[in-house]
This record gives C-alpha cells, structure tokens and sequence, in this order.
C-alpha cells in the first residue's frame, strides 16, 4: 500500500489549517511524509496540544509546599506525609462513550489508571461524572447501561474500587453524553517515575498489549471536532479495553519499578506510540530512533501511518537503562506480556522512525511537542445571557404543598438513589473503603506500598453544577470548586488538592470560549482562596452536536487528607438524640435550583452566591470539629436544598433515624426548604453547645435547629403547623426507586 | 503456612494475605500459579477472588490448568484444607475439587453489596468459630455467583451437611429477597464430600476490621487459622 500523496488537502482532511501546515513546512523545510503529517496532526490537535486553553490554564494557580508535581505529569502528585504521597488525575472520555457507550467507559478507566500507576502510584480509588440525557430517552438509557457496564467491567477486574461519583441527566446532554473517570493511587513521595528519555544510548522498550488498527485518529478527529449525523461511523476510531491485561500490566510495571532498572516510562495513550515517544524525548531535550517493525502487532500489513497513531490500549514505553534489558525482559515475560526493546535514546533531538528498513519519518522533537500552535481565540458573552439570568422571584409561586415537592425532588433522576449504577460496581477490593459511594465524599485508607496499614485516610469528592455553570459560568465553577472541598470537610478531612475535567462545546465559537474563560477563572480564584492548587486536569472541547452545546461542565474532584481516618464522619445521622445543628446561613435563593427546574419548570436566575471566606473558616470548622469528636455526622446541603439534605441524613444509613426540626427563619418557606445556598452544613453531634462555641470562635454562622430520632422527618417553623411531615420510608421508597423505576418502565 | 494462590488476574490476593496475616497474625505467602509445588510447611491453601486470566472464557476455567493446581488437587486430596472465596470458589468448582458450577447472577448485573448468610453447620476447619445458625454479615461483589447443581446433587449436599452457608434474612430467614444471585436453594458455600474443601461467593477477608466492613469475615478465615494452627504442614 502507497502512502497519499501530502498536501494541503490532506493536511485540512487531517484537521490541521492552513497556517499550521505552513508551520510544518518552515519547520522541516520539505513537504512532510504522510506519516509525519499523521504525527503533526495528533500532535497539534487540540486534545493533545490544549492550544485553546492553554492560554487559560496557564493562569491558574498550581504550586504549594505539598504539592510534589504539578500538570505537566501524568498525574498530579501531593505529599501527605509519612514520606508517602498520592497520585491523581481526571480525563474525559466523552466522544468515544457517546459512540459505544461500553468501550468508551471502559477504556476512560483504563486510561486514568495508566496515568496513576505510570507515576509510580498503585491505583487505589476511582470515582466518575456521569452526564446523560433525559432518562426518558431510550437512546441514554441504552447510554447508561452501556456505560455502567464499562466502567464495571473494567474498573472491577482490574482490582481498583469505585467509591464514588456523580450522576444527572439533562436535556442538554441529549447528544453529547459526558463520561468523566478520577483516579487516584499512592506512591513513595520519593519514588515518582517521569515521561523521560534520558540517558544517550539507553533502550526504549515497548510493554503491554500488541498494536492493532483501533483508535487511530481518537485523539485528533473523534475528540477534537463536534459530532453530526455522521459521527456513528467514527466508531471504529474507539478503542477496545482489556482489563486482564491492564492488571497484569500494573502488576509488572509496579514490579519493575521497585527496581532501579528504568529511567522513565511513559502510556501510550492519545496518539499511541507517536505522543509518548516525543513527550519522553522532549522532556529529556534527547531523540529517539525506532524501529517499527519490532513493534508487536496483532494485524498484519499495518503502515508506518498506523502504527504510530494507534490508540491500542494497555501498551507502556518504558526507557531503561544499559544492561537492565534483561531485568526488564524477565518481569513482563513473567506476566506473559510482551517486552521487546523498540529504539535507542539519541543526542541529536530527532525522532527518526524506520520501517521496512527506510527513514520514514526524521523531524525534530522540539517543534513537534513544545511548539504547537497557542490559540488567543476570540470571546463573547454569549447574547442571551442576561436572559438565562432573568428571575423576579415575586412571580414565582410559593410552593402550597412542601411535603409533595419533597417527594418529587427524592423521586426525581437526578437527585434519586444512584446505588443501581454503583452496586454493579466493586466498593471493596484492596480493603480500604471506609466510606464507599452514597455519602458527600468516600473515605480510603491509606496502605503504604508494601501494604502495611497507615493511620491516614484520603477523602475524595468529585462535583458540578451544570445548570449553575450555564447560568453563571464564573460563578458555577467557584461553586463547583466551593462545593467538593466541602464534601471532602464533612468526612473530617483537610482538602489538599483539586484536579478537573473542564467539558465544553465548540472552542472556535466565542460564547463557548468566553464560557470557558470565565470557568477557568472562576476555577483560579477559588482554588486560591481555598488553598487547593491545581494539580492535574483534563479538557474536553467540542462537546456538541449539530450545533448544539452542552452546559459549560467544569468538573471538579478534590482530595483531601485526613490524618487518623478512624476519626471521621458520616453524612447519615448515626444515632437518635442527637442534637441537628446547622452551620451557614439561608438566603433566598432559588436561582438556579432544582425546585425551580422541577416544580416551575424554570432554569433561570443567577447561581446562588459563594463566599469564599466563609467556605474556607467552614472547612477549618468541620476539620476541627470531627478531630475533638464534637461532629458526629456532617451532610452538605447541596441539591434540592435543607429539606432535601435533611431527608439524605436520615434515611441514607444503616438505621433510619429521623429528625424533629424547627427553623425560624423569616425567608419565604420554599426558599428555605428548597433553596440551594452554598456553604451549609447539617452537622449533629452529642456537644451542641461546644459545637456552637467552636463554630463562634471560627467565625461561622451556626445554630441549633433540632434533634434527631422517630421514624419521621417533621420541618416547620418554631410554633405552629409544620410544613413537612414525612413517614422515612415513604421517602426512602421514593428515592431508592427513582432510577431502577424509569428503568423498568423503559 | 498458609498459601494464597495468586494467579494472573487475581486481585484480593493481597488483601487475603492481609486478612490471615495482617489481622489475624498467621503465616503467609503469595504462591504464583506458574509454580508446580506448594512451599513444603503448607497447612492451607486459599484460592483468592478476581478474575482469574481476565474471566474470558468462563469464570475459573483457564485457572484449573495453572501448574499449581496439580499441587493444590494433591493437597486437597491429602486431606490438607482449601478455600476458595469468589473467583477461587468457581476455579474449584471448574476442577471439580467441589460439586456444582457458578453461573450468571439472575437479575444479569454484577452486584457489589453486603448481605446476610447463615452458618448452617459449625466445624473444623471453616467454621468452628460460629455456631449453626449464627448470621454473619459479609460482602458480595461478583456477576456470576449463582450456584448451581443437579437435583440430585444438591440433595446430596443437603443430607450430607456440605452446605456451610446460606444467603438469608438479617435475622436468619432463608428468603427469595435475600438471595442475591439467584443461587439454588440459597447456596452461598459449599464444601466437599470430606469437608475440607471449601467454597463460598461472599468474601470474608473484607470483613476483618471493625470500621472496614466489621468482622464477621473472621468466623470464617480465623476458624482456618484455628484449624491449622500447630500443623505440621505438608506440600
């Protein structure tokens, strides 16, 4: 088979301008062969290069004295003492999920775990956001066994738990389902593994699963342009997953690298054996020469154009050093996978790839992986912002029945039970779970490597608000960003850290640039103020069909450390007679919220509010609190607002235990039982009146509002007939039934 | 010495060996599968769960050719006591160390969930720590855990007192509601016709910590160790 002809034709076919191919030209000072102008093409698509954002993710903040490796690694990585850290990342896999619902998911986990364990880190605890259309749609409920079942079927033989995640389901979603997977793993803080090809003359050896024809293109045309009615034929450009091999693959890897038989390692993720080759090379400032015709392959007849773009999954570039071959060689033949050495590490900054005995490409390294194009593209407030943001809360009719909108918000898909998709999920394996899926942040504890136990504990928590986001992007994120750390406060835990997956639409059009500018800065300011840099992250542009975008999505996952995880709280009332006490305040807020979307059938208003300071003395607050034992249980209020949370805290456990509450707030009733203000917390302890003393010193609104027991959930104001009087398992019922009920339905 | 057999694709391997030596302070050691004989001192062998050459095929059927498995049939017909929790329960139902065969839960989804089981006899080597009747609380998490027999197999295994435990009720209740699979007769575990080999879907090594899944595992894996503690050990 001849390779055709180069142009620019071919290089628009390939995604590329017209300006970057005459970068290309400048750079090689010839017309390019096809499978360099394959190379430049994932190189420089906006998946690889971020050359849209890049702009913006440079601004926001990324450094603390913890923080061990910031993005620019496979992984973030954050000391958390005991000489140990941890390893964490969120990628998108939102295209191919759409496409082929089980093997995108599936190999979204595969990948995320690849980027941990390439670290150094032994993959401990994923979580995943999960966007589908409304469930009424057949078509996402097909999406969402599809990829339920990929992310089970993947993250459950490779011996790694699902603690947690999120699920909604929005119209906005009806073409572009969004599939976000989180990992994080634990690693010696002195035993992290770089993307580096260093050391002239070292071997550059490829493991793991042989090359096939599959993804090729994944990263440049399936997850760099938007979809149409033609998308479906791109399903060969998704890749399959094999997660036996994956898991032979983490064994072996981490095997190797308690040795000290290589210098750096690298997955083969996007764009294959192309991306890692050059990132290894240029992190170096070395070149590479390989050989591909000792690339395993499981086809025959593949081109020089093929296997340097396949997206195959499971393989690992790995650069050794002189003489360690046989090391090498012994481990991986040991987990039956391949092990060949492929290349040599060079002086000259070239990448020079042979097949079939001839040059097939020979450019320089630098341009290629360090000079991709920077985008400053254009932005526009989007023209019908001020009228998404349109809300004169006077014309919306208070709620005349409080305990209906109660049950109807329980029962509805996004704020219903999720345990139908997480019990198909392992919580369990490696023995750390101490909080699993169901609560506002999990809760593992921490092994070192060799596997003795630790007294820490890492609380995890992944988050977003997409209605708020479109309302308000700069205010979405800050809530997004506000609302996880919290999560991970309830459990006890000091937040650390924060990775993102930041899914939008169409980058070249304005409103959807100007969308993403504002959330990435509100995404900055927030994880200043809250002393949680960002570590790692993913973007995810042109999530849009025909035109149409989704909600701007920043997806936000925060990690935090609890010291003594024995000491933690649940999100559940854990005990009857135990004194409710609510910190923050109640404003009337009703922009943006569930209530809205649900009973008035109104997206609109402006985002609750989030004040920064307070939710960084709130975090302090919880910490403290569960340390000296005064918090026994702590919720967020979060969706659906105080009844909704109140309902969560008493049913959610073991034991149902309700609660007698009595507020006397002067808010319009809806408002205060459905409004979504940030920064509150259901807390109930045993010490209310050294809670509250706590919580005074810390600068905190909070005050006692009731007490925990019966097998009702009563809310009213202090004197008077109640507004709600609900029996737990009327609720219960309701809300455990949500989804498996529309499913049955179909 | 306790041997965890640790096959490509195992992955409570690890947290077994925590479970024996970590918690209840007994001897251990990984044996990979492409060994062809057990460490002479070996008291009891322990198939872990996973997915043992990534489940391909069928669940435990690539496992049974491992080399060690000859070593582990030896042992097991010497008499020297074997557990097998989850995925090793289905590799010893594919050697056919122990009656009856593991299929596809019921309702077609794997399921990950704690659940109820009853001892429905209390002996050496499995389960002299309870006694008949007792509940534990153990987790599940497999797609394929619904065991099967014969009619007349599984008559047999009533008589013969091989059914150890039982999926049921908190309060002991063998129900419809409480098996989670579709098991046959609410079957969690089975052992042989001698009794020293010994089967079972829930897992009991992630239910040794009070705070992680309680304890109730240990009924199980500490009568194991009980059992074995002061023999002589043999390969």
């Amino acid at each position: 088979m001849t390779d055709p002809r180069v142009d620019l034709d071919l290089a628009r076919e390939h995604g590329l301008s017209d300006a970057d191919y005459a970068r290309i030209l400048e750079i090689l000072g010839r017309t390019p062969t096809f499978p360099e102008l394959g190379i430049f093409s994932v190189m420089w698509s906006e998946h690889c290069s971020y050359k849209s954002s890049k702009k913006y993710l440079e601004r926001l903040p990324t450094r603390a004295e913890h923080v061990l490796h910031g993005p620019g690694a496979n992984a973030g990585v954050v000391a958390i003492g005991e000489g140990l850290a941890v390893a964490f990342k969120m990628e998108s896999h939102n295209h191919p999920s759409f496409i082929e619902p089980r093997q995108g998911a599936a190999t979204g986990v595969g990948g995320i775990l690849r980027d941990v364990f390439t670290m150094g880190a032994r993959p401990l605890a994923s979580l995943d956001s999960l966007r589908f259309g409304p469930i009424e749609d057949p078509r996402h409920r097909y999406l969402l066994h599809g990829v339920v079942d990929g992310i089970g079927g993947y993250g459950n033989p490779v011996g790694v738990a699902t603690v947690g995640g999120e699920t909604s389901f929005h119209e906005c979603y009806r073409g572009n389902i969004l599939v976000n997977a989180f990992n994080l793993g634990i690693i010696e803080a002195d035993a992290v593994f770089l993307a580096t090809a260093a050391g002239v003359g070292n071997p550059v050896i490829y493991v793991g699963s042989k090359t096939g024809r599959d993804g090729i293109h994944g990263a440049s045309l399936l997850a760099s342009a938007e979809f149409d009615d033609a998308s479906e034929a791109k399903r060969p450009t998704v890749q399959v997953g094999d997660p036996f091999t994956e898991k032979c693959l983490i064994e072996a890897c981490l095997e190797l690298m308690a040795t000290d038989a290589i210098v750096g390692i690298q997955d083969m993720g996007a764009a294959g054996l192309t991306c890692s080759s050059f990132e290894m090379a240029s992190n170096a400032g070395t070149g590479i020469e390989l050989d591909l015709d000792r690339v395993p392959q499981r086809e025959t007849g593949m081109t020089s154009y093929e296997l340097l773009l396949s997206e195959s999954q499971e393989r690992m570039l790995l650069v050794a050093r002189v003489g360690q071959e046989g090391r090498v060689r012994e481990i991986f033949e040991r987990w039956d996978l391949d092990v060949v050495v492929v290349g040599t590490v060079t002086d000259d900054g070239r990448m020079r790839i042979r097949h079939g005995g001839a040059v097939v490409v020979d450019i320089p390294v630098d341009p290629v992986a360090k000079s991709a194009p920077v985008l400053d593209r254009p932005l526009r407030e989007p023209a019908d912002l001020r009228e998404r943001q349109k809300l004169d809360l006077a014309a919306v009719a208070p709620e005349q029945e409080p305990g209906a909108a109660l049950e109807a918000l329980l029962d509805s898909p996004n704020l219903g039970s999720k345990a139908w998709l997480y019990r198909q999920y392992d919580q369990l394996v490696q023995g750390d779970t101490v909080i699993g899926p169901g609560g506002d942040a999990a809760l593992v504890r921490v092994k070192r490597m060799d596997g003795t136990p630790t007294d820490m504990g890492i609380a995890l928590a992944v988050d977003c608000n997409p209605r708020w986001c479109w309302l308000d992007p700069y205010a979405g994120a800050v809530a997004a960003v506000a609302e996880a750390a919290r999560n991970v406060a309830c459990t006890g835990a000091r937040p650390l850290a924060l990775t993102n997956c930041l899914n939008f639409g169409n980058p070249e059009k304005p409103e959807i640039m100007w969308e993403f500018a504002e959330a990435t800065r509100g995404l900055g300011d927030a994880a200043l103020a809250l002393g949680t840099p960002v570590v790692s992250g993913n973007v995810s542009f042109y999530n849009e069909t025909s035109g149409r975008a989704i909600h701007p999505t920043p997806t936000i996952a925060v990690v935090g450390l609890l010291e003594r995880w024995a000491r933690h709280a649940v999100s559940h009332f854990p005990a009857a007679g135990l004194e409710v006490v609510l910190l923050g305040e109640c404003r009337e807020e009703l922009g943006g919220s569930e209530w809205l979307a649900l009973r008035r059938g109104l997206e609109a208003g402006t985002p609750p509010v989030v004040d920064l300071e307070h939710e960084r003395r709130l975090t302090g607050l919880l910490g403290e609190g569960v340390r000296r034992g005064w918090i026994r249980s702590a919720h967020d209020v979060a969706d659906g607002g105080l009844a909704v949370a109140l309902a969560e805290c008493a049913f959610t456990g073991p034991l149902w235990i309700g609660a007698e509450i009595a507020l006397a707030d002067t808010i319009r009733p809806d408002a205060l039982l459905f409004g979504e203000s940030t920064g509150r917390v259901i807390a109930a302890t045993a010490e209310p009146e050294a809670l509250l003393a706590l919580a005074r010193e810390g600068g905190v609104p909070a005050r006692h509002i009731g007490r925990t027991g019966g097998s009702h959930l009563v809310i009213g104001p202090p004197q008077g007939e109640p507004w709600i009087r609900a029996s737990l398992e009327r609720l219960h019922g309701l809300w455990a039934r949500a989804i498996p009920r529309r499913l049955e339905e179909g | 010495m306790l041997a965890v057999v640790q096959f490509p694709g195992s992955n409570d391997d690890r947290d077994m060996r925590f479970a024996l030596k970590g918690v209840l302070g007994a001897e251990t050691e990984l044996v990979w599968h492409k060994r062809s004989e057990l460490s002479s001192g070996t008291t009891a062998v322990v198939c872990p769960g996973g997915f043992s050459y990534g489940d391909y095929l069928r669940c435990g059927a690539m496992a049974k050719f491992s080399p060690i498995m000859a070593a582990v049939r030896r042992f097991a017909e010497a008499g020297g006591p074997v557990l097998g929790v989850c995925n090793g329960f289905q590799v010893l139902c594919e050697a056919e160390l122990l009656p009856g065969v593991l299929v596809r839960n019921h309702h077609l989804h794997f399921v990950c969930d704690f659940v109820h089981v009853r001892v429905e006899r209390a002996a050496p080597p499995f389960t002299s720590r309870a006694r008949a009747g007792d509940v534990l609380r153990l987790p599940i998490k497999h797609g394929e855990g619904a065991y099967f027999a014969e009619a007349e197999v599984l008559a047999r295994l009533e008589r013969n007192g091989q059914v150890l435990v039982r999926y049921c009720e908190a309060d002991g209740t063998p129900t419809a509601a409480a098996n989670p699979n579709g098991s046959l007769a609410g079957v969690a575990g089975v052992t042989n016709e001698a009794g020293n080999v010994f089967g079972l879907m829930p897992h009991p090594e992630h239910a040794v910590e009070a705070a992680i899944g309680g304890v109730d595992g240990l009924a199980i894996l500490g009568s194991l160790v009980d059992a074995v503690r002061g023999a002589r050990g043999r390969r």
